[in-house]
Parts: C-alpha cells; sequence; structure tokens
C-alpha cells in the first residue's frame, strides 16, 4: 500500500479545537467529605494559576460526599486543563462542566441598604419587585435578602447601589442540571 | 493461608509494619525522632531491613533510588518537624519525576496539634502542592487501610509520592490489625491503562502517511517498564527515535534510528528532526521547557500523537492532534500491531533520513580533546562507559556532569540511568546510588558526582559506610558550580558571582574520614585505570577525577530560544 492512499490519514486534516471557550463555567464537583479536601482544590488552582470568580461548598445528600460549586472566567483559563487537573485529586469523584441550558443555578445575597425613613418606600418597593425578604431594619438601614440567578443578584445590586448599599455578602451560585422530562 | 497476626491485638505501629510487609515492602531509609519513636520500636522486631540515613533528605532520595532502579515502591521515614520538612524537598523531586514512594512521617501527638508543639510542622500541609496524595491519620484503625491505598496511590496511574502523616499518640494506640486486601475503595481515583483503540488506528493511519516522523520518548516508558514494547514498535518501520533526559536506556542508544537525546543539551540531530517533523508521535513524555524551548516556535511543522496515562499532560503545552489516555504497556503493542496491518511503504522516509543522515554527519556530538594530561569531563564520561562495559547502573547529581553523561554514556537498558530531571535536584546522586545499590545489590553501582552536589549530602557516606553498601562515586571535580558558571560566562557577561567552590574539602581525606577507601586522579592517561582499580576495591570508593575547569556543556539551545538557535 502506497503512502497516501485514501484509507490513511492525510496530516494537513488534523486539527486541534480552541482551548479558550470564552463563557463563564459553572463546575460542580462532588468529593469526598474529609479535611483538607477544600485546601487541596484551592491550592491547585493557586498553584496552576487559574482564578476561582465564586465558590459554594456544603453538604450533599450522602453523609460521606461534599459539593463544591465554582465559577470561573473561561476566556482566560482553558477549561479543559482545568477539569483534568481537578480529576488528579484523589478525593474528588466526579466533575460536571455544567452547559448553560442543562443546569439550574442559584445564588443568595444579603443587601444591607441605607433607608432612613424618607427613602424606605422605596426600597421596600424594590424588594417587592425582585420577590426578595427583608430581614432586618434599623434606624437608617434595611437588611434585604435576595435568592435567584446570577444576573438576578447582578440587577438588584444596580438598582440598589445608587440608593446607599452599606454591605453586601454573597455566596457564589450553586447548580444542578435539568431533570430530562422522562425523569 | 492465614497470616499469623489476623485480629492479634497490637500497637497501632507493628501495625504499620505488617501493612508495609503486606505490600512486600523489604527495605525503609530513615531516621528515628521523637514523633516516631514508635515504629522505630516496632522496626526493631519487624522483619524489615532499616537503612539509617544520616539526613532526612538523604534517606528521601533513597527511596527514589530504589524506586527508579527497581520499579518497586521506595519507602523513607521521618520524625516531626524539621525531620518532615527535610523530606520535602525528595518528595517534591518525586513528584517531578514521577516517582512511586510512601513517605511515613511522625508527627506530634493529637492534642499538640496545632498549638506550635515542639517539633510540630503541618507537613501535609507544607506538601499538599508536591504530593500525589496525603493521609493524616485521625484513627490509629485507618493505618493499614491507608497504607494499602497509599501503595496503590503511588505505584498506579502516573506513579507519584504519597505521604502518610501519623500522630505518635495514635501510633502507640491498641488496635486489632487487620489486613486491607483487595482494591482499595477509592471512588475518586480510577487510572486509565487502555487506549482508546480508534484514537490508536487513527494516529497509525497519520504515521504510515507521515513523511518525516519523529519518536519522541520518555521517562514515563521507564516508568510503565514497556522498554521491550518501545522497541518492538520501533521495529515496525524505519522510524528516527530520540529519548528525553528521563527516558535514556527506553531504547538502546547505539542504534541506527537513535537520533540522539533531545532538548537544551540534546544533540542537533534530535533538535533538527524535532523542528523539521510533519509528525511527532510522544510516548510517555510531557514537552517540558527544556525539550520545547520557545514553545511558540517549537515544532512548527509538526502535527503531534500524544500518548500519556495521566490526560492532564495532553495539550497542556503543546496541543494535542491524537490524543491517546492510557498506559504506554498497553498501548504501544496496539499501535504496532495497527501499524504493522497497514503495510506503509518504508521508501516513504528515504528522503527524510537523507536530511537526518546529513545533520549526523555535519554535527556530530563532539568535544577537543586535551593534548596532554588534562582530564576533559567528556572524556572522563567516556573512561567511565568503558570502565563499566555500559552495563553499570549509573546515578548522577545535577549540572554539566548530569548533561555530558547524558551525552556520553550509551544507555543500552532502562532503569541504569537515575537521575533528578524535573525538579533538578543537587545531591541526588550519592543518596539515590545508596538506594539503587540496596536494590540492586549485585549490579555495579556508580554515582557520577559534582563537587558542588556531593558537598550537599556528604553524610550519606556514613550512611553506605556503617552500612557496607559499596556504591562507587566518581566525582567530577572541576572546583565550581559549572553549569552555573557556564551560564555566567555565555550570558551574564562572564559575572562569575559565588560560582568558584575552592578546594574544600580535600574529597580524599574526607571520604576516608567516612571509612571509605578513596583514590584521586589528575591524568588521562590513568584514568580508565583508576575506574577499574575503584570498581574492583570491595566496600564503598570515591575516586576524585580533577577535569578541565572551564569546559561548557554544548550544544545549548538557550532558555527560551527556538531549537535552531543552538549554540555550540
Amino acid at each position: 500500500m502506497e503512502a497516501g492512499t485514501p484509507d490513511l490519514v492525510k496530516l494537513e486534516d488534523l486539527q486541534v479545537g480552541k482551548t479558550l471557550t470564552g463563557r463563564k463555567h459553572i463546575i460542580s464537583l462532588t468529593v469526598e467529605n474529609k479535611p483538607g479536601v477544600l485546601a487541596r482544590i484551592a491550592g491547585l488552582f493557586s498553584r496552576r494559576g487559574f482564578n476561582i470568580d465564586t465558590l459554594a461548598v456544603g453538604p450533599t445528600e450522602d453523609p460521606d460526599v461534599s459539593r463544591i460549586t465554582l465559577t470561573l472566567d473561561g476566556a482566560v483559563h482553558p477549561i479543559d486543563q482545568v477539569t483534568k487537573q481537578l480529576h488528579k485529586l484523589v478525593n474528588v469523584i466526579k466533575i460536571r462542566d455544567m452547559e448553560p441550558d442543562q443546569r439550574i443555578a442559584r445564588e443568595m445575597a444579603l443587601f444591607r441598604v441605607q433607608a432612613a425613613v424618607d427613602n424606605r418606600a422605596d426600597i421596600m418597593q424594590f424588594a417587592e419587585i425582585f420577590k426578595a425578604k427583608i430581614v432586618d431594619v434599623s434606624r437608617r438601614s434595611l437588611t434585604i435578602e435576595v435568592t435567584g440567578s446570577n444576573d438576578k443578584i447582578d440587577a438588584f445590586e444596580r438598582m440598589i447601589r445608587p440608593h446607599g448599599l452599606i454591605e453586601m455578602a454573597r455566596t457564589g451560585e450553586v447548580a444542578i442540571s435539568r431533570s430530562r422530562p422522562d425523569q | 493461608m492465614s497470616r499469623p497476626y489476623n485480629h492479634l491485638p497490637m500497637r497501632a505501629a507493628d501495625a504499620l509494619c505488617e501493612a508495609l510487609k503486606a505490600e512486600g515492602v523489604e527495605h525503609v531509609f530513615g531516621i528515628p525522632g521523637g514523633a516516631n519513636l514508635p515504629t522505630y520500636d516496632a522496626l526493631y522486631d519487624a522483619d524489615l531491613l532499616h537503612i539509617q540515613s544520616r539526613h532526612e533528605q538523604g534517606a528521601g532520595h533513597a527511596a527514589e533510588g530504589y524506586a527508579k532502579a527497581s520499579g518497586r515502591v521506595g519507602v523513607a521515614f521521618a520524625t516531626s518537624g524539621p525531620g518532615a520538612t527535610n523530606l520535602v524537598t525528595a518528595i517534591a523531586d518525586a513528584m517531578m519525576d514521577s516517582v512511586p514512594t510512601v513517605f511515613i512521617t511522625g508527627q506530634v501527638r493529637t492534642e499538640l496539634i496545632g498549638t506550635d508543639g515542639f517539633q510540630e510542622a503541618d507537613v501535609t500541609g507544607i506538601t499538599l502542592p508536591v504530593v500525589k496524595h496525603s493521609f493524616l491519620v485521625t484513627d490509629p484503625r485507618q493505618i493499614p487501610t491507608y497504607i494499602h491505598q497509599a501503595f496503590h496511590i503511588a505505584s498506579t496511574g502516573r506513579p507519584g509520592p504519597v505521604l502518610v502523616d501519623v500522630p505518635q499518640d495514635l501510633s502507640r494506640a491498641d488496635i486489632e490489625y487487620e489486613p486491607a486486601e483487595g482494591p482499595p475503595e477509592l471512588p475518586g481515583y480510577k487510572p486509565p491503562t487502555e487506549g482508546n483503540i480508534k484514537q490508536i488506528r487513527l494516529a497509525t493511519k497519520a504515521l504510515a502517511n507521515a513523511r518525516r516522523p519523529v519518536i519522541y520518548a520518555g521517562g514515563g516508558v521507564v516508568n510503565a517498564n514497556a522498554s521491550e514494547e518501545l522497541i518492538d514498535f520501533m521495529a515496525s518501520d524505519k522510524f528516527p527515535i530520540t529519548l528525553t533526559v528521563m527516558g535514556l536506556g527506553a531504547f538502546p542508544a547505539p542504534h541506527e534510528q537513535w537520533l540522539g537525546m533531545l532538548g537544551m543539551h540534546g544533540t542537533r540531530t534530535a533538535n533538527y528532526a524535532m523542528d523539521s517533523a510533519d509528525l511527532i508521535v510522544a510516548v510517555g513524555a510531557r514537552f517540558d521547557d527544556r525539550i520545547t524551548g520557545k514553545l511558540s516556535e517549537f515544532a512548527p511543522r509538526a502535527k503531534f500523537v500524544h500518548i500519556d496515562v495521566d490526560p492532564a499532560e495532553i495539550s497542556k503545552n503543546v496541543p494535542a492532534h491524537i490524543p491517546i489516555v492510557g498506559d504506554a504497556k498497553d498501548v504501544l503493542p496496539k499501535l504496532t500491531r495497527e501499524y504493522r496491518a497497514l503495510k506503509a511503504d518504508s521508501s516513504r522516509l528515504d528522503d527524510w533520513w537523507g536530511r537526518i543522515r546529513a545533520w549526523q554527519h555535519e554535527y556530530p556530538l563532539g568535544y577537543e580533546d586535551s593534548t596532554d594530561s588534562v582530564i576533559k569531563p567528556q572524556f572522563m564520561i567516556e573512561a567511565m562507559y568503558e570502565a563499566t562495559e555500559g552495563e553499570a547502573v549509573i546515578t548522577s547529581d545535577v549540572g554539566q556532569h548530569q548533561m555530558w553523561a547524558a551525552q556520553y554514556y550509551h544507555f543500552s537498558r532502562p532503569r541504569r540511568w537515575i537521575n533528578s530531571g524535573g525538579l533538578g535536584t543537587m545531591g541526588f546522586g550519592l543518596p539515590a546510588a545508596i538506594g539503587a545499590k540496596v536494590a540492586r545489590p549485585d549490579d555495579q553501582v556508580v554515582c557520577l558526582a559534582g563537587d558542588g552536589s556531593l558537598v550537599m549530602v556528604c553524610q550519606e557516606m556514613a550512611t553506605a559506610a556503617v552500612h557496607d553498601i559499596p556504591v562507587k562515586v566518581f566525582l567530577m571535580n572541576n572546583g565550581y558550580m559549572g553549569m552555573v558558571r557556564q551560564w555566567q560566562e555565555l550570558f551574564w557577561d562572564g559575572r562569575y558571582s559565588s560560582v568558584e567552590l575552592g578546594d574544600s574539602p580535600d574529597w580524599v581525606k574526607l571520604a576516608e574520614a567516612f571509612g571509605w577507601t578513596a583514590l584521586r586522579c589528575d591524568d588521562k592517561r590513568e584514568l580508565t585505570g583508576s575506574m577499574r582499580t575503584a570498581l574492583g576495591t570491595d566496600g564503598p570508593v570515591l575516586l576524585d577525577v580533577h577535569v578541565d575547569q572551564t569546559e561548557n556543556c554544548f550544544p545549548m539551545i538557550p532558555a527560551g530560544a527556538a531549537a535552531r538557535d543552538m549554540v555550540g
């Protein structure tokens, strides 16, 4: 068989894909519930130069397994390398890089906002529009709890800032995959 | 057959020794201290041979040398605090070179942890970035399971160092020893072995079409014990092959398909071949920066097949057109079979070999020998090759001597060349030779040392003397930290900042003080004879060879430069 027959592969036809996806990634990790696991993950990111945008940790339905949800920017980091390096950690059981249309992602945030008597009604109106809850009140401030998508929290923050945002605490997103219709 | 110690109550430290024996461990290197006294008390009666090192770094490198020479898991013990931190260099070295090792450190009593107790150090925290995995024992009954898991993790997939940290009070506690058997339960650890057959077929179809292929293999082939499979694959067609410094010996050096080592101090032929290749098949190698030089200009005309057991290495530095994740020992035979079935036309490689032979003819590896008695370092390597008949296990330190050995000693079998490649640890050579000799007592083991390196670990000469480990050290003595001096000469305007070692110590006197036999040679006419004398003398021997002080190691790809800009 001569070299160059159609059965063989032409070297010019071999391609590689792009390494940077250009979008935000939500990665859900199930990990063994053991001491030090979070340190291993954070350490991995730091020494490989990957920047974690947000991180949320909590239990799952299995007491031996925790879930870590982190978000990072796929425009800056090669997401393939990130997941492959994470796989090398012995305590990491499963990694899901959730596609945007296959996940439900939620975040919770607490905002302490200036709300003296003269603008209190406006603040309470924003809370109602965003279906948020007022969880604390003082003479000059209100604390508001907002739950929802990343975009919704961003939007609430943008609305509330001009009115005097004193303090903000966000959890970072958690995500779960969408159920298939027949599941 | 039931083992005699099943369910017998014993101290956790005794169970630790039993667990090590259950893993097949026969030799351990280490140093006792407060936090690992229970372990050492258990060692006193256990059926394990313990070699007492003189610095924990020596114990760690000995465990590495043991592992690299034999393919078995090397084991080292250290106590808490400074003992454990002294191990860190060896652990990092094992990580970078993927050496199957288990390091067991004592830790302070559990109630002292986190209180800055005496000789306390968070070794688990300190080594997080440089271990494949680590275990901190919190319940003494975990010990047999953790040891079993540690050995499994250390020796499977891409091998690496595993740390087990044992608090002193827990190792004294009584437990019922239950041997951990069967595959360990590690839900997050499932290393791949078999390559994807479709990818393998794709690779062979590309290879059968390639007109300028190069096979680029590295330490992964040695780790996988896949040298025979590589040789068999290479017989499938007239492929040219190059090896990294970690892979030397995986393919026999004197061979018509051999291009020489590639990389920063590789041959021009090997580097030019990579630069001009249209298809590079990487097996068990990771496109390290010493190989690629300036990444953006590396192998600009080539497509890449990358075969590796660690998926994270594939497309880490260089994008792989055909990735194949699997164990080289498993993938290579399939590659061979599929390739041979294609019955490719060998003559398509004739032009390529024409070019390669031209490079070999125009740029042979060589040096200007002295006309008088001065010993050139390259000549020393050639003499070493002759005196050992090319059959010894050679360990080395790091620097010029290491590169010259890689260039001029023609390794024909794997696990005969033991050096620190990834981390490049000076002082690796002597303790690694001690470990290698313990693993292979019937083989000639020679440490090619540099004087800058040897002085960092000379205390291990006591270990060899007291335990009667007859390693031979051939010291390439040029009075300088040679590689650093070379860089200062070439790139820093000859500003020799702190590289001269002076003539301290008198190596012959020092070696004799440690109980070694010591010889000196500074005349090239007597060199091979001195080496033969050293090799034929019983017990540990040091041969202090005075070589030309200002010889430089060429050729060289300067750091950050492209392969085609080689100098020298």
